[in-house]
């Protein structure tokens, strides 16, 4: 095993360590939302700066690597992924603590109407999340791309949502503030799946060297 | 509500330039096999080098990188028993056939060897050698090269106060740079470099990268090297060869981003063995 092998698994344990706390952010924020606990929310603002942390370690071992070893091809590959991967996970991570936000100032209020569409939204999100990190791990392309393909049915739930609370909105001006604070929450379920595409566009260019994403300048078929 | 809105976005249909398609070839090799006695070194090596372009060639020691270096201008000639077969063609002239002016083609193919090998002379009389052996005596011309040599390879500054003094007082890397210099003197088109820069300090080895950077503006350079970083470095394309094959060439930034062949993968990233 190259000295670099070790290196690379070290940033791996790592990454893996702050992908199962922003795991762990967004499946808590699901709660404080859906179960209207405040004192959930806190504890899950309270953890991003942990996840913070994380994020600077990650990067400076990053950095120190590429300093010392100076990677080529996969191991490059797999390094520039490690560097885009990782702030992607820490907005993820602040995106639950945004979820949490707004899930404590919702908790103020009488429930606008029983949660349907962003429950769904919310754990296709988290799923998505939760297999953008395997797709890493494993280095699986396939897997990847089937994470991608979901972003649609996020699209679609997240305007689906919106329609509803508009109607909301329209039809009593008091439900407005409430209305748009789950608008909000369902977009940052929505931004937190495109997280997770951002990541798997990432494991297919690790993979296969393929850059996939912004398909209408690069030429890419997906 | 403009703030939130709700709609994806669409994607701009623009579309990237086209990579830049490759330049003439000044070098193509075909089918190419080298044979040192019965012993075959070289396999069928098919090779375009584009002109003012720098092409590095890269592989395991005995892979026969140096071989192939040294075939394009026929500097193998000087050994017993070798024998080729294929092609090389210059400009569209072929180098192995019959009446080929074997010196005239190593005066358009300038050679500098890992080793720097100054001639126990003047500074001065290592840069005009070659024209002196050409016939030129007229002291202006002369005078006129040196100069303009010495500056190419980034020399002139460093030596123009003692052009009489002995090439062998320079430091190492001045020497190598002086060898440079030799070459270009006879004004040649290509350049062949067996890792010039091994035997030098990290400084000596940065000038003379920079220099290999500067002279491709009017030079065809073709360079051997055992450091993947400066191949990464200095060239433009890279030629990977294995056991006297050549396993994979291409554009220096996918060879060393995205290699194609397994084999130029495990090379480059030290997983060998």
């Amino acid at each position: 095993m190259r000295h670099f092998d070790k290196d690379i698994d070290t940033l791996k344990d790592q990454l893996l360590r702050m992908g199962a706390m922003v795991e762990d952010a967004i499946s808590q924020s699901i709660r404080a939302l859906l179960e209207r606990d405040t004192g959930i929310a806190e504890a899950v603002i309270a953890a991003d700066n942990q996840i913070d942390r994380m994020e600077l370690e990650i990067d400076q071992f990053t950095i120190e690597l590429i300093a010392k070893m100076q990677p080529t091809a996969v191991d490059l590959r797999f390094v520039a992924t490690m560097m885009k991967v990782t702030p992607e996970l820490e907005r993820i991570a602040d995106l639950a603590q945004d979820v949490c936000e707004r899930a404590i100032e919702l908790n103020r209020e009488p429930q606008l109407k029983p949660l349907i569409d962003i429950p769904r939204l919310a754990r296709i999100s988290q799923e998505m999340v939760r297999h953008a990190l395997d797709a890493f791990v494993k280095r699986d392309a396939n897997l990847a791309r089937a994470v991608i393909a979901r972003d649609d049915e996020v699209d679609l739930l997240t305007e689906q949502s919106f329609r509803e609370l508009l109607t909301y909105m329209l039809e009593d001006s008091r439900n407005i503030s409430r209305a748009i604070r789950l608008t909000f929450v369902g977009k940052y379920f929505e931004r937190i799946a495109d997280g997770a595409t951002n990541i798997c566009e990432m494991v297919v260019f690790l993979v296969e060297g393929k850059v996939i994403k912004h398909a209408g300048i690069t030429g890419s078929e997906e | 509500m403009a703030a939130i809105d709700m709609k994806v976005k669409e994607r701009p249909e623009r579309r990237l330039t086209e990579m830049q398609e490759g330049k003439t070839p000044k070098i193509e090799v075909r089918d190419f096999d080298f044979y040192y006695s019965q012993n075959q070194v070289l396999h069928k090596v098919t090779l375009d080098v584009p002109e003012k372009e720098v092409t590095a060639l890269i592989g395991p020691s005995g892979c026969g990188k140096s071989t192939f270096l040294r075939s394009l201008n026929r500097m193998n000639d000087t050994i017993a028993g070798t024998r080729v077969e294929g092609t090389v063609t210059i400009d569209g002239v072929e180098i192995y056939q019959p009446g080929v002016d074997v010196v005239a083609l190593r005066r358009r193919v300038g050679m500098v060897f890992q080793k720097s090998n100054p001639f126990p002379k003047s500074v001065y009389e290592n840069v005009a050698y070659g024209l002196r052996i050409g016939g030129i005596r007229d002291r202006s011309v002369l005078d006129e090269v040196v100069e303009r040599s010495l500056q190419r390879a980034a020399l002139w500054e460093e030596v123009r106060d003692r052009l009489n003094t002995s090439a062998l007082s320079l430091s190492g890397g001045q020497q190598q740079r002086l060898c440079i210099a030799r070459a270009l003197a006879v004004d040649p088109e290509i350049l062949l470099m067996d890792e010039p820069a091994s035997a030098l300090d990290p400084i000596a080895t940065q000038k003379i990268e920079e220099l290999i950077y500067q002279l491709k503006d009017n030079y065809t350079i073709v360079i051997v090297t055992h450091n993947m970083q400066q191949a990464a470095r200095v060239s433009d394309r890279t030629a990977f060869f294995m056991l006297g094959k050549l396993v994979e060439v291409g554009d220096t930034n996918t060879m060393f981003m995205t290699p194609k062949e397994k084999l130029t993968e495990d090379y480059i990233t030290g997983r060998f063995g």
